[in-house]
């Protein structure tokens, strides 16, 4: 019989390690910490280099009952997503790896999200549930700034992971990471150069690469994940190549893009071939989450826990092959 | 491995002749290279150098080309293979992996014939385009009967007009459903070291492709040579893996082996069944395989809502990643509208496009839809970049004649793009410009009750 040579990528780069969490022992109160990145080949090419760490499963939970998001999640979680502590239990229970605290813009009254009260929803998370934590502000620089430092200096010492940094606000974010003993999560638009000059500018701040995470974006399912799928093999090669500005371990947001089609969003008046309401959305979710584990991903950000169930059988499945 | 054009040069016979039209040897070598030219153009190439020059020329995974009889009108053609990279952005992946649903020949008949009928009929819109599956595998089941499988065969091929897949141990059962379906370019499942002879000898006898099925590397390519030894050229690989992290590993290391080593015996398409994995696994399995290089796909289940997300991500993942899918960009009429009804603005991406325009009309209200040529950007892409601004959305106006066919001057832009109002005011000065919602599944709405 004759023997195939199997051909093997050997890189010069690697993605850096990047812990999540402090437990009592490093100054933090988490329960635990988690680990991801340290990858020395693409993702799942056990036979090449054993994958450092797995990618984790993040829970999105918000800080008040977001009444944008679709019923079936909404009917889901039930009076927990009435308070954030609850939710957070909740999504802990449910299985959650970590958690994303997404801040509204608004509050229930609808004025804008105070620092007051995002301090309170992020500490009553912080005592709900012992799960690595990280928190998304709204998306709009300057509140985003308003609300992320006074979390950052109320947090001290949790590694915490803030978000999102962009190129707008990445000076103010970054600096009270630093201060307070936080995480980032940078983003950008889908765009490997961007991606890499977002990383040259938070690290010219003195931010260590140990404390960076890139989040390059990502579209829903039928809704421009491919731009997103191509943008992320491309950052993994240039890292696994050794270019140090796209070493960063990749966090994704699939479960916000994916709720947000119509596919997964809306349940009356859709064409009969879209199939049932809530398998589809599941489907939705899943499909567009597994296509960025594929190309990389390390942290995905889910919506629907029966879809982090299935998305870490998967998972489950991709680890356990032997070297 | 394609040559290059030196390589072929020396294959040529260098006399300059001109019969090819052009002035030396040298620049028809550098044409075939380029693939711009054939290589019949040369009448004085000799058959040695013309079988060099063809070997090369074999893409590195081989065209797979299944169909049904040509009695059978309206039968649908399906092709698989022909990669050429390992990454979609390199260039663009080329023929979708082929989308089949199994069935078993120990169902009820009539069970069957209902569900082929359903995945017949199933057509589903995404973008302008009509998705479907592609054909039907029938799988015999154990205990094996000939005359069964070939009846479920048969009752199959009355009920659809698309390619199949014939899934037998044995080259007697085997035989039995291929001359039920005689004519058809089918795909058999498949040859084993134990079986190959039998099973090379029905490909070749029926015109069909064969799958051979090893769990090694070393197997299968000690098997795919066999098999070619016999004279079947159309071969598929089934590297039996069904578990996710092992058939990621050996489907990559087969096209690594196929692309980077032009490693002829492992250069096919590979045959994935995300149908055996656990019903609510099915899909994951079929997602990696679409993603990561399978060129058929087997799946048990037929349901729409997950069928659907699953032919959206193989057109995303082979979609060209150079140019984004557009629609021509002008003035749309969208429920025969009359000259007092809103003029909606987007830009010409097929998603945003189709977003905006399946909305208003599944809701019956008649709009005009100007379509901006915003070089293929969603609305907020093309704004952030400049190509859908209130210059391009003011020329597109006026380019487009609409103000002769409106009575009412209404332009209701994307709720995205709101800040583009003034601007517009001011290029638009008789025009009345109004922002609408930033989602179109609020549009119908907006209209009834806003406009
Ligand atoms: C896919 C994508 C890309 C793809 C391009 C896809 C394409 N062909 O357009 C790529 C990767 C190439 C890309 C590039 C860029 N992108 Co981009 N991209 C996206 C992404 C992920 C999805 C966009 C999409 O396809 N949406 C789906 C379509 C259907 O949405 P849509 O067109 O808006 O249509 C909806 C609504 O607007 C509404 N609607 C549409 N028309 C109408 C009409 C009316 C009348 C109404 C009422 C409603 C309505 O209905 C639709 C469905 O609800 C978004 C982020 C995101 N997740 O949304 C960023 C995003 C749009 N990109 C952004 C940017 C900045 C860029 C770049 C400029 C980055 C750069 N500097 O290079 C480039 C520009 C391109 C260039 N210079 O070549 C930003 C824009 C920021 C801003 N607010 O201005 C975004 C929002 C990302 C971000 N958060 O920063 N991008
Ligand atoms: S016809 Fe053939 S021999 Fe003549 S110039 Fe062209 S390539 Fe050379």
């Amino acid at each position: 019989m004759p023997q195939v040579e199997i051909p093997k990528d050997s890189w010069s780069g690697s993605v850096t390690t990047v812990t999540l969490g402090a437990t009592a022992a490093d100054g933090g109160t988490r329960s635990h910490t988690i680990t991801v990145g340290g990858h020395k080949a693409l993702p799942f090419m056990h036979f090449e280099q054993k994958m450092a760490h797995r990618p984790l499963i993040a829970l999105e939970i918000k800080d008040h009952r977001p009444d944008d998001w679709s019923p079936l999640l909404l009917d889901l979680w039930g009076d927990a997503a009435n308070d954030p502590a609850s939710w957070a239990k909740a999504a802990e229970s449910a299985g959650a790896d970590a958690l994303v605290l997404w801040l509204s813009q608004n509050g229930t009254d609808g004025k804008p999200t105070t620092p007051q009260a995002a301090v309170a929803s992020t500490k009553a998370v912080l005592q709900a549930s012992g799960l690595p934590l990280l928190v998304f502000a709204p998306g709009q620089a300057e509140l985003d700034n308003a609300l992320l430092v006074p979390i950052s200096e109320a947090t001290t010492g949790e590694r915490l992971v803030l978000g999102i940094c962009e190129d707008k606000n990445y000076r103010t974010i970054a600096a009270t990471a630093m201060a307070n003993g936080h995480l980032i999560s940078t983003r950008t638009p889908m765009d490997v150069n961007l991606a890499k000059q977002l990383n040259i500018l938070v690290r010219d701040m003195g931010i260590p690469p140990d404390r960076i995470l890139m989040d390059p974006t990502t579209g829903g399912l039928g809704y421009g994940i491919e731009y997103g799928y191509s943008v992320m093999e491309r950052l993994r090669l240039a890292a696994l190549q050794g270019d140090g500005n796209t070493q960063s371990p990749m966090i994704v947001t699939p479960g916000a893009e994916a709720w947000k089609t119509k596919e997964a969003k809306v349940g009356h008046d859709v064409p009969a071939t879209w199939g049932e309401w809530l398998e589809r959305a599941i489907n939705w979710e899943t499909l567009t989450a597994m296509a960025l584990v594929e190309s990389g991903a390390d942290i995905i950000v889910l919506r629907h826990p029966e879809s982090m169930r299935r998305l870490r059988a998967a998972i489950d499945e991709l680890m356990s092959v032997p070297a | 491995m394609p040559l290059s054009g030196l390589q072929i040069y020396k294959l040529l016979p260098k006399t300059n002749c001109k019969d090819c039209g052009l002035p030396t040897c040298l620049a028809f070598a550098m044409k075939l290279a380029a693939k711009q030219m054939e290589l019949a153009a040369c009448p004085h190439v000799g058959a040695e150098a013309k079988a060099q020059l063809a070997d090369a020329s074999e893409p590195p995974v081989r065209l797979i080309t299944l169909k049904p009889s040509a009695k059978i009108a309206g039968g649908r053609e399906l092709k698989s293979g022909n990669e050429t990279v390992l990454f979609r952005h390199e260039k663009t992946f080329i023929n979708k992996p082929g989308m089949f649903l199994r069935v078993h020949d120990n169902e009820p008949i009539a069970s069957i014939q209902a569900r082929v009928a359903a995945v017949e009929a199933y057509s589903v819109r995404y973008v302008g385009m009509d998705l479907t599956l592609d054909g039907f595998a029938v799988q015999a089941e154990a205990p094996l009967d000939a005359t069964r499988f070939a009846s479920v065969v048969s009752a199959v091929r009355a009920a659809s007009k698309r390619p199949m897949i014939l899934i037998a141990p044995d080259a007697a059962v085997m035989s039995a459903g291929l001359k039920a379906i005689e004519g058809d370019n089918a795909l058999i499942h498949g040859a084993t070291a134990a079986n190959y002879e039998a099973m090379a000898a029905l490909a070749k006898q029926y015109h069909s492709a064969l799958v051979a099925c090893a769990d090694t590397l070393d197997g299968l390519a000690d098997l795919t040579n066999k098999i070619k030894a016999k004279g079947v050229d159309d071969l598929v690989l089934d590297p039996t893996s069904r578990q996710l992290g092992a058939s990621l590993t050996r489907q990559t290391q087969i096209r690594r082996l196929a692309l980077k080593k032009d490693f002829r015996p492992l250069g096919y398409p590979i045959i994935a069944f995300p149908g055996d994995a656990a019903p609510d696994q099915e899909a994951l399995q079929a997602a990696q395989a679409i993603a990561k290089y399978a060129g058929f796909i087997v799946l048990e289940r037929f349901a729409p809502e997950m069928v659907y997300p699953l032919l959206v991500l193989r057109e995303n993942i082979y979609t060209d990643p150079q140019k984004p899918i557009q629609v021509l960009p002008g003035l749309y009429e969208i429920n025969n509208p009359k000259p007092t009804d809103p003029v909606l603005v987007t830009t010409n991406f097929s998603i945003t496009y189709f977003s905006v325009a399946n909305e208003v009309e599944g809701a019956g209200l008649p709009a005009w839809l100007l379509i901006v040529d915003a070089e293929g950007m969603s609305v907020l892409t093309g704004w952030a970049a400049g190509k859908f601004d209130a210059e391009r959305i003011a020329k597109a106006v006026k380019d487009s004649g609409v103000a002769n066919k409106v009575t009412r001057h209404r332009l209701v832009v994307p709720g995205h793009v709101a800040v583009l109002s003034g601007e517009l005011e001011e290029a638009l000065s008789n025009w009345e410009i109004r922002v609408g919602p930033r989602e179109a599944v609020d549009l119908p709405a907006f209209m009834k009750q806003v406009l």
